[in-house]
C-alpha cells in the first residue's frame, strides 16, 4: 500500500523454486518477486503450495531447487564450487530472524507470560539486555491493544488476543518481512476482525507482508498484489481489483465463483 | 508397670546398624537416581532429536534394558564385574545395574514428553530466530518438564524399592540390615514389618513429594 | 581382559534354563489371574459409596505399592509361619504376587472404569438391568478394551517380577541362572543368554496381548 522505492533491488527474491516430498512435487517452479512495503497475499485452494511456498521463505521447509533471496542474501542454501550446500545452523537462526511469522495455530509459548513471549526472541537473539527487551515489548504489546494483559498466560487469553501477541512477538523483533500462515482460520468468528485490524494497521504503516489468507475480502483490501496458486504453480498474478473482477485463467474463475466473492 | 514390647528394645538396641543400612540405602538410591536421570536424559534427547544412527543404539539399550526384570540386571553387573576385570565393591555394581535400569526408564519418560509437545512450538522458535539448543533450552525442556517431573517422581520411587536388591548380594542395605537382626533375635515378623514400615514411609513420604512438586508448576 | 567365550556351559544346561522359564511364567499367569480378581473387585470398592469399603480398598493398594516386592515376598515366606500361616515356596510367592498384582491392577481398573461415560450406566438402568448386571455385562467388557494397552504393560512388568522367586530359591529362570554361574564361572555367557531369554519371552509377550487387543478392539 505504499509507492516503489528509490532503490530497484526486491526485498524479496523466489527464483524457479522446487520442492517435492519424497516422489510428490508440490512447487513446481515458482518466481515471485517483493518490493519494500508491498503487501501480497497467496491464495489458492488446498494443496495449492501455498503455504509450503511460504514456509520455505523461512525455511520451515526445505526446497530441493531454484533460490530465495531475502535483502540479497541467499536463504537456506549456497553454491559452493557448483555444489549446493547447505547453510550452517546458526546462518539459517539468522536469516529466520529477519522473517517474522504468525501461525495458524498461534504456537505462543504456554509456559511463558504474553511479556516474556515477546521478550524471548529479543533477549537471546537480539542479545538486548532484559529492560530495554521489555520496553520494546511493552511498545508492541501496546501497539496491538495487549499492555494490560502482559503478564498473563496463553492460557488466560482468547484466540484473538493469543494470535495479537504472535504478532507483537513477531514485530518485535523488527523483520524485513513479515510472514502470515492463515492466521485467522483458527479463530471463532467474533475473534477474526480484531485480528485483520492489526494486520491492516500494519500494512498501512508500510510492513512488507506475505500473507496466505481465506479472507478474500481482506485480502482484496489490503493487498497491493494477489497471486493465485494452483498445483504446486503460479496460475494468476496482478492487482486485487484486475484480478477479482476479470480473472483469466478458467481456474481461478471457478475458484472465485466457488466462494461466491 | 507398662513393658515396652520387646522387639522396639530390640529395635532400639540395633539402631545403630539400622541407621547405618538406612543410609546405605539412601545412598544407592540417589547415586541411582543422579546418575541414571543424567544418562536417561542425554538417551531422551537422542531418541527424539537424534538422527537414525544416533537414534538406533539407544533403542537398543532402552528395549535391551526393559525387556530384563531389575534383578537379573543386578546379579548381572555383580557377577560380570570382575570377570571383565573390574575391581568393585557389590554397592558398585549393584548402583550400576540400578543406574542402566533407572536410564531407561528416565528416557522413555524424556522422549514421550518432548513427543507430546506440539511441532508448532519449535517452529515458532526457529520462525524468531532461535537456534535449536536455544529452543531446547526456553521452550521445549521447560514444557516438558512439566509433564516429566511427576512420572520421574514415580521412576524414582521405582529405584529406591529396587535398592532393596541389592540386600541379595551382600550390601549392608536397610534389608540386609534388617534381616541379620532377625537372624539373632528371630523376632521374624516383627522385624519384617518394622522394615515393611520404614520402606512405606519412605517411599511414602516421596509420593507426596512428587504429588506436591506437580501442583507447583502446574501453568496458569 | 583375559575372557574366552565359551556357551557349551550354558548349553548343556539350557533345558533347565527353559525349565525355569517355564515355571515363571506358570507363576506370572497365576498371580496376574488372581490379581485381576483382587484388582476388579478393590476397583469396584474403590468407587463404592460405602466410606469404610473405600478406606479399606486404598489402604490396600497405598501399602502394596510403598513396599519393596522383595520385602513383601521375604516377609510373607518367613514371617508368615509366626502368625501360624505354613505355606510352601510356591505357594507363598503365588500369593505374595497376586497381592503385588491386585494393587497395581487396581488402578488400572480404576481409570478404566472411571473413563466409562456414565451414560452408559443409567441407559443398562433405564432398560431394568441391576447394578451388578451392569458391571458384568456392560461396564467390565468396555473397560477391558479401553485398558488393554496399561493392562500388557502390567502383565509384562509383573512376569519380569516373578525373578524375585529366585530370592526364596523357588526354581525358576533366575535360580537356574546364578546357579549355572556359580557352578561354571561362565558369568558373560550365562548372562546373556538368560537375559536374552527374559528379553523375547517379554517381547512374545507383547506381541501375544497386542493380537488379543486387536481382535476384542471395538469396531469403528
Amino acid at each position: 500500500m505504499t509507492d516503489i522505492p528509490a532503490d530497484n533491488q526486491p526485498l524479496l527474491s523466489i527464483e524457479g523454486l522446487h520442492k517435492a516430498y519424497g516422489t510428490t512435487e508440490v512447487l513446481k517452479g515458482v518466481d515471485l518477486t517483493m518490493q519494500r512495503g508491498n503487501v501480497l497475499s497467496l491464495i489458492g485452494s488446498s494443496g495449492s503450495g501455498k503455504t509450503t511456498l511460504l514456509r520455505c521463505v523461512n525455511l520451515l521447509e526445505e526446497f530441493q531447487g531454484g533460490r530465495i533471496l531475502l535483502e540479497g542474501q541467499s536463504i537456506g542454501y549456497s553454491e559452493i564450487d557448483g555444489r549446493r550446500v547447505r547453510h550452517p545452523e546458526k546462518v539459517v537462526a539468522a536469516h529466520r530472524a529477519m522473517t517474522g511469522m504468525a501461525f495458524q495455530q498461534f504456537n505462543l509459548f504456554p509456559h511463558l507470560s504474553a511479556l516474556d513471549n515477546v521478550t524471548l526472541g529479543l533477549q537471546k537473539v537480539k542479545k538486548m539486555p532484559r529492560d530495554q527487551a521489555v520496553a520494546v515489548a511493552e511498545k508492541w504489546l501496546e501497539r496491538v491493544g495487549l499492555l494490560a494483559h502482559r503478564s498473563h498466560h496463553p492460557g488466560q487469553l482468547s484466540g484473538g488476543q493469543q494470535q495479537r501477541v504472535a504478532i507483537a512477538r513477531a514485530i518485535a523483533m523488527n523483520p524485513s518481512l513479515m510472514l502470515f500462515d492463515e492466521p485467522t482460520s483458527a479463530l471463532d468468528p467474533e475473534l477474526v476482525g480484531e485480528v485483520l485490524a492489526v494486520i491492516k494497521g500494519l500494512a498501512e504503516e508500510g510492513m512488507t507482508m506475505l500473507l496466505v489468507t481465506h479472507e478474500m475480502r481482506f485480502a482484496y483490501e489490503v493487498s497491493d498484489q494477489i497471486v493465485f496458486m494452483n498445483q504446486g504453480r503460479i496460475e494468476e498474478q496482478g492487482a486485487p481489483k484486475a484480478l477479482f473482477d476479470q480473472p483469466r485463467s478458467p481456474r481461478l474463475q471457478d475458484f472465485l465463483r466457488n466462494i461466491h466473492f | 508397670m507398662y513393658q515396652p514390647p520387646s522387639w522396639l528394645h530390640e529395635a532400639w538396641a540395633a539402631r545403630e546398624a539400622l541407621w547405618a543400612g538406612f543410609l546405605t540405602s539412601l545412598q544407592c538410591s540417589a547415586l541411582a537416581i543422579a546418575c541414571g536421570t543424567a544418562l536417561g536424559v542425554i538417551a531422551g534427547l537422542a531418541l527424539t532429536y537424534g538422527r537414525w544412527w544416533g537414534r538406533l543404539p539407544f533403542r537398543v539399550y532402552v528395549d535391551l534394558i526393559r525387556g530384563t526384570p531389575v534383578f537379573v540386571l543386578v546379579l548381572a553387573c555383580f557377577y560380570m564385574a570382575p570377570a571383565l576385570g573390574w575391581r568393585v565393591s557389590a554397592f558398585t555394581a549393584g548402583a550400576l545395574g540400578l543406574t542402566l535400569f533407572c536410564a531407561s526408564h528416565v528416557a522413555e519418560i524424556v522422549r514421550g514428553a518432548l513427543q507430546a509437545i506440539p511441532r508448532g512450538q519449535l517452529e515458532a522458535g526457529k520462525a524468531i530466530g532461535l537456534t535449536f539448543r536455544q529452543s531446547l533450552l526456553y521452550v521445549l525442556l521447560p514444557q516438558a518438564l512439566r509433564q516429566i517431573l511427576p512420572t520421574w517422581v514415580n521412576a524414582s520411587t521405582e529405584i529406591v524399592k529396587a535398592s532393596t536388591l541389592l540386600s541379595v548380594i551382600g550390601v549392608a542395605e536397610l534389608l540386609l540390615s534388617t534381616q541379620q537382626i532377625i537372624a539373632r533375635n528371630f523376632m521374624t515378623l516383627q522385624f519384617y514389618l518394622f522394615a515393611g514400615l520404614l520402606f512405606f514411609l519412605i517411599n511414602y513420604a516421596i509420593e507426596l513429594l512428587g504429588r506436591a512438586i506437580e501442583k507447583r508448576v502446574a501453568l496458569p | 581382559m583375559n575372557y574366552q567365550l565359551n556357551f557349551s556351559a550354558v548349553w548343556r544346561d539350557f533345558p533347565s534354563l527353559l525349565a525355569g522359564l517355564g515355571l515363571g511364567l506358570e507363576l506370572a499367569l497365576f498371580s496376574i489371574a488372581i490379581g485381576c480378581v483382587i484388582g476388579l473387585v478393590t476397583a469396584f470398592a474403590l468407587l463404592s459409596r460405602q466410606r469404610w469399603l473405600r478406606a479399606i480398598a486404598s489402604l490396600y493398594v497405598t501399602v502394596i505399592r510403598n513396599t519393596p516386592i522383595l520385602v513383601l515376598i521375604l516377609g510373607i515366606y518367613f514371617a508368615l509361619p509366626s502368625a501360624g500361616i505354613r505355606l510352601d515356596k510356591l505357594a507363598s510367592f503365588v500369593v505374595t504376587l497376586s497381592l503385588y498384582a491386585g494393587a497395581y491392577l487396581t488402578e488400572v481398573f480404576r481409570s478404566g472404569l472411571a473413563g466409562i461415560p456414565k451414560g452408559l450406566r443409567e441407559a443398562g438402568l433405564a432398560i431394568g438391568l441391576g447394578e451388578w448386571q451392569i458391571r458384568a455385562y456392560i461396564l467390565v467388557p468396555v473397560m477391558v478394551r479401553n485398558v488393554l494397552p496399561a493392562l500388557s504393560n502390567n502383565f509384562i512388568s509383573l512376569f519380569k517380577d516373578t525373578s524375585l522367586a529366585a530370592a526364596i530359591a523357588v526354581p525358576e529362570l533366575t535360580y537356574y541362572a546364578r546357579k549355572i554361574n556359580v557352578e561354571s564361572y561362565r558369568v558373560i555367557e550365562t548372562w546373556l543368554v538368560t537375559t536374552a531369554l527374559y528379553v523375547i519371552a517379554c517381547y512374545l509377550i507383547a506381541l501375544l496381548l497386542r493380537m488379543v487387543e486387536q481382535r476384542l478392539a471395538i469396531r469403528r
